[in-house]
């Protein structure tokens, strides 16, 4: 078993590292397609001989597939160049002093935003169509149908500029993280919430449940051992591709709430062209994703025996 | 053969002195649904005596597995039992907290369901089903429920037990599948075993198979066995006394013999003489009436068979007729035969019951039911 798993999980790890490396081409060819460059007339009107010297100092000179093994060879290295939009330091370092913040709020979010949203769905599901069925439908509505900027300035509006409880942004303090977090993790809790609540309901009307009762068993061991499980399981699914895009951090957020994470850096390195960052961005993007699906698959199979690589037990 | 055994069946069971363990008096169970309200069991009353099997049979919905249901208070939404009683060892299970109910499921009366393909939990091993009903109904633990869990696999017929405990349901076949579902409804040596078409699923051999099984437990354990099927063969074969169901009614109950000997009401009459056809799956044999019943949802005022009847008056359609014994009919032990028809058939036609023409009809019925298996 363990020796099927193993060889298992690095066919998928390896799987995972050659879609990435084929992305990497992919992305870093069109990336140059795309008109305007990280240095022309427009951002720096400067003589064209001092333009050829910078684009020559930074290797754009060369043809995109010689660029691009260069790239290659020095990221395998792990040199992953120098951010065009702020040249004193390498995109190492940069990513390295914003992420962590975006990760901080990210883990956060997720964490709370999903506890809820299960718990909420299950509740919902156990006392179907009572007040709290009805509170749960409607704010998972709220926070389905709203985009995360409306709520970030609802509230703003209301617990910073009216009741004057939270200041309106700024990283350092942990009230600072109470807005961000709410804003960010209410469309998630919406999602999981309801599709917990759509999965409980159909585990209990199951057979096998109706039948564990008509065993004689109670009421809460058939929803701890024949419910609950049985309904959490599909949920990694849905769980899973929230977490690398919350992760990553949003320019909204971010931006509203004055974080210095890095979401903003997804649409400021494509303004500037900034080679190196949008190659670094989609790397962590692609590992994100990769590992996140890896993970849920694998997880999926530990919690259900079908699914199982192998087959036969023992 | 297997007729002379069938006999002797009957004969045991003739012998044994009537207790009944269960009593079911105009029991009613009604769905609201969309399409209006649905009388699924519309005043149905019968008794289960211990150690004997009651056949129930009839189409397909005419409420046999609801009827099941309701003897356990399980019937599923929006399905509601709103009147009549089931009395069980002195207790009306109509009238008894939820808690008590629960302490009975499975301990006392135990049910095999139709499907046994969505009656496990696919995240559990067969092992953790069987341990834990043992757990909460014996409070066995352990090693002593285990190896008890295994005892039952063994006892129903599934080989190398042990390791079997360890599989998950998706491992198994489906025969397998209702082997489980047969050792979970045995584990407490139940005082009713309800078991519910226990082998359309299956192929004719391990329909046979379980079946036998079943009767062995039976004559162990003295239970009383509630045998829902639409085979007739099977009611010839393994049951003592026949209830046939006719939209949500009893339409006939009399001992199998009495039954095949003497159908009074025109279904039953009709079920025992029409053509036999082999069943979608070709894995048996049922008998077809033509037409079809008429919805639960808007049923006539008369005789709900009036529409497919050859024998039909117009009494049929004014008065429903209730169930009652008819001068003439053959009482056999002490076992009353009871119908439901204004114009019953063997009192029409005085030859219809010789004993050759019975036991003939039932072995023609047993053996077209396990014709594949004999093959
Ligand atoms: N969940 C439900 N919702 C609504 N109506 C139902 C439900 N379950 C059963 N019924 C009604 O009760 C009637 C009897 O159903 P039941 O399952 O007892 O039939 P059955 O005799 O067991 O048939 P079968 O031989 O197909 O198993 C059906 O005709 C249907 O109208
Ligand atoms: S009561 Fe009338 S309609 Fe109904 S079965 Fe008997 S004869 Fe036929
Ligand atoms: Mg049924």
């Amino acid at each position: 078993m363990s020796g099927t798993f193993t060889r298992y999980l690095a066919g998928r790890v390896f799987g995972l590292l050659v879609v990435i490396l084929a992305l990497s081409a992919v992305v870093f060819f069109l990336m140059h397609q795309v008109p305007g460059g990280p240095f022309t007339f427009e951002k720096q009107p400067l003589p064209a001989e001092q333009m050829a010297n910078i684009n020559r100092k930074y290797g754009l000179d060369q043809p995109v597939y010689v660029q691009y093994f260069k790239w290659l060879w020095a990221v395998l290295h792990f040199d992953f160049g120098i951010p065009f939009q702020s040249p004193t330091e390498t995109v190492g370092s940069l990513v390295q002093r914003a992420w962590p913040v975006t990760i901080i709020v990210g883990v956060i979010t997720i964490t709370i935003s999903y506890t809820l949203g299960i718990l909420f769905g299950i509740t919902a599901a156990v006392w179907q169509n009572s007040w709290i069925d009805r509170t749960v439908t409607f704010v998972a509505t709220l926070g389905l149908t709203l985009p995360s900027f409306i709520i970030g300035f609802l509230l703003v509006y209301i617990l910073s500029v009216k009741l004057r409880w939270l200041p309106t942004g700024g990283w350092g303090k942990p009230q600072q993280l109470i807005m961000p977090v709410i804003a960010y993790g209410l469309g998630p809790m919406a999602i999981v919430a309801r599709y917990t609540r759509a999965s409980m309901l159909e585990v209990l009307r199951s057979e096998y449940v109706r039948l564990a009762r008509a065993r004689g068993l109670p009421w809460h061991r058939v929803l701890f051992r024949y419910t609950l499980r049985n309904a959490l399981v599909p949920l990694i699914t849905v769980l899973g591709p929230g977490i690398p895009d919350v992760l990553t951090g949003s320019i909204f957020i971010e931006g509203m709430f004055s974080i210095p994470g890095l979401g903003r850096f997804f649409t400021s390195s494509a303004q500037f062209r900034d080679y190196p960052m949008i190659m670094a961005m989609m790397l962590l993007v692609a590992l994100l994703w990769g590992a996140t699906y890896v993970i849920s698959d694998v997880l999926y199979g530990l919690a259900d025996p079908r699914m199982r690589v192998g087959g036969e037990v023992r | 053969m297997r007729s002379s055994s069938d006999v002797g069946n009957i004969h045991d069971a003739l012998a044994a002195p009537r207790v009944p363990v269960l009593s079911v008096r105009d029991l009613r169970v009604e769905f609201d649904t969309r399409r209006g309200r649905v009388r699924a069991v519309d005043g149905v009353s019968f008794t289960l005596n211990a150690g004997e099997t009651l056949g129930l049979v009839g189409e397909s919905g005419c409420g046999k597995t609801v009827t099941a249901l309701s003897l356990l208070r399980s019937v599923p939404a929006p399905g509601k039992i709103d009147g009549g009683t089931i009395e069980f060892e002195g207790r009306d299970l109509l009238s008894i907290s939820e808690r008590d109910m629960t302490r009975l499921r499975g301990k006392r009366i135990a049910l095999i369901p139709q499907d046994p393909l969505t009656a496990l939990n696919p995240v559990m091993t067969v092992g953790d089903h069987i341990v834990e009903v043992l757990e909460i109904h014996l409070g066995m633990r352990g090693e002593t429920a285990r190896s008890r869990a295994a005892d039952l696999l063994s006892r129903v017929g599934i080989p190398d037990p042990r390791k079997r405990l360890d599989a998950y349901p998706h491992q198994l076949s489906g025969g397998m599948r209702q082997r489980v579902m047969i050792a979970l409804a045995i584990a407490c040596e139940p005082a009713i075993l309800i078991a519910d078409e226990p082998t359309t699923a299956l192929d004719a051999t391990v329909q046979a198979q379980i079946l036998e099984l079943l009767d062995e437990i039976k004559r162990e354990t003295r239970m009383a066995l509630l045998l829902i099927t639409h085979n007739l063969g099977i009611v010839a074969g393994h049951c003592n006394r026949v209830a046939v169901m006719y939209c949500g009614r009893i339409a006939e109950t009399a001992s199998a013999v009495d039954l095949f000997r003497h159908p009074h009401h025109r279904y039953t009459a009709g079920l025992l003489a029409c053509v036999p056809r082999l069943d979608r799956q070709g894995k048996g044999i049922f008998f077809t009436i033509p037409g079809t019943p008429p919805e639960l949802t808007d049923l006539p005022p008369g005789c709900a068979f009036a529409s497919r009847c050859d024998a039909v008056t117009d009494h049929c359609f004014s008065e429903r007729p209730e169930l009652a014994t008819t001068d003439g009919s053959i009482m056999t032990g002490t076992t009353s035969h009871l119908m439901a028809c204004w114009n019953p058939a063997s009192l029409a036609s005085s030859d219809a019951g010789s004993d050759h023409q019975t036991s003939a009809r039932m072995a023609v019925a047993y053996g077209r039911a396990h014709e594949k298996s004999d093959a």
